[in-house]
């Protein structure tokens, strides 16, 4: 049987980069994510770089799981609206993205949540500010911190199509 | 006919693909045969695209075959049209470029 581990950590939405990062980095190391969970995720022994790992806010549609199998891509799992897929490194490049334009429109949808999360939460802190309810301010924290967050995409994007103007 | 705006390197390889019928990761294939390797559009690219691409009516689903799950796309009447202004339109370029260039070697 393959030896595997689970580790349990948090990555913030907006940093979704450095979690796909991080497990490529995994599988650098001889251990390929095998299934995920909410802040779980489970690796099984593989070669080193064997794998290549990547993560994408799509939501689910079983449509788009077929489409990435039949480009060779494996489907490892999801968590909420992030899928997590993974290819053999022997079967070439992985990239989910390979222009500006699917880049840009990927950190859309990742700041349109953002956006809803946070005039959500605005909207009852408000609420609770008025009604003089404390637990208000738990929602004024996480709008401001989901606010903050949504600058961080606002800014990758903005990078991105400064090169729009001059490339693909 | 004249397109409103030059296509990116994905549209035009993608519609260029689908004078021929084929799925996604036919389309894919011959992009990267067609451009020796350079072109490799990546699968979250090609969905995105494909979709729009149906949208504006310059693709189309093909009826799938019994058994099959693999979708087929071809082109539309307008696809080609708007495939054949885009060549004019590179062929321009490539004809200014070529005419500067003559021109300063020749200065």
């Amino acid at each position: 049987m393959t030896e595997r581990k689970t580790i349990y950590k948090w990555f913030f939405v907006w940093d979704f980069d450095k979690e796909e990062q991080w497990l490529n980095e995994m599988a650098l190391a001889g251990w390929v994510l095998d299934s995920v969970g909410w802040c779980r995720y489970t690796f099984c022994a593989c070669e080193p770089g064997e794998y290549t790992v990547r993560l994408e806010m799509h939501g689910y549609d079983p449509q788009y799981v077929d489409f990435m199998s039949d480009s060779g891509a494996e489907y490892v799992g999801r968590v909420l609206q992030w899928l997590y897929f993974r290819k053999k490194a022997a079967d070439g490049p992985f990239d989910i993205f390979s222009d500006i334009d699917s880049r840009v429109a990927h950190l859309g949808r990742v700041g349109t949540l953002l956006t809803v999360l946070s005039m959500t939460n605005l909207l009852i802190g408000v609420m609770n500010a008025v009604c003089g309810n404390r637990i208000g301010i738990v929602n004024l924290l996480l709008a401001s911190m989901l606010t903050y967050g949504l600058g961080r995409i606002h800014e990758k994007a903005q990078a991105l199509k400064r090169d729009r103007q001059l490339f693909e | 006919m004249r397109n409103e705006f030059a296509l990116t390197e994905s549209t035009f390889y993608i519609l260029l693909s689908l004078l021929r019928p084929q799925h996604g990761y036919g389309i894919m294939q011959s992009t990267l045969e067609m451009s020796s390797g350079r072109v490799r559009l990546a699968p979250g690219t090609l969905y995105g695209a494909l979709s729009a691409l149906c949208e504006k009516g310059w693709i189309v689903q093909l009826p799938v075959p019994d058994g099959s799950r693999k979708k087929e796309y071809g082109l539309t009447e307008q696809g080609v049209k708007v495939l054949c202004s885009e060549i004019e339109r590179l062929r321009e370029l490539l004809k200014n470029a070529d005419e500067m260039m003559e021109e300063l070697k020749n200065d």
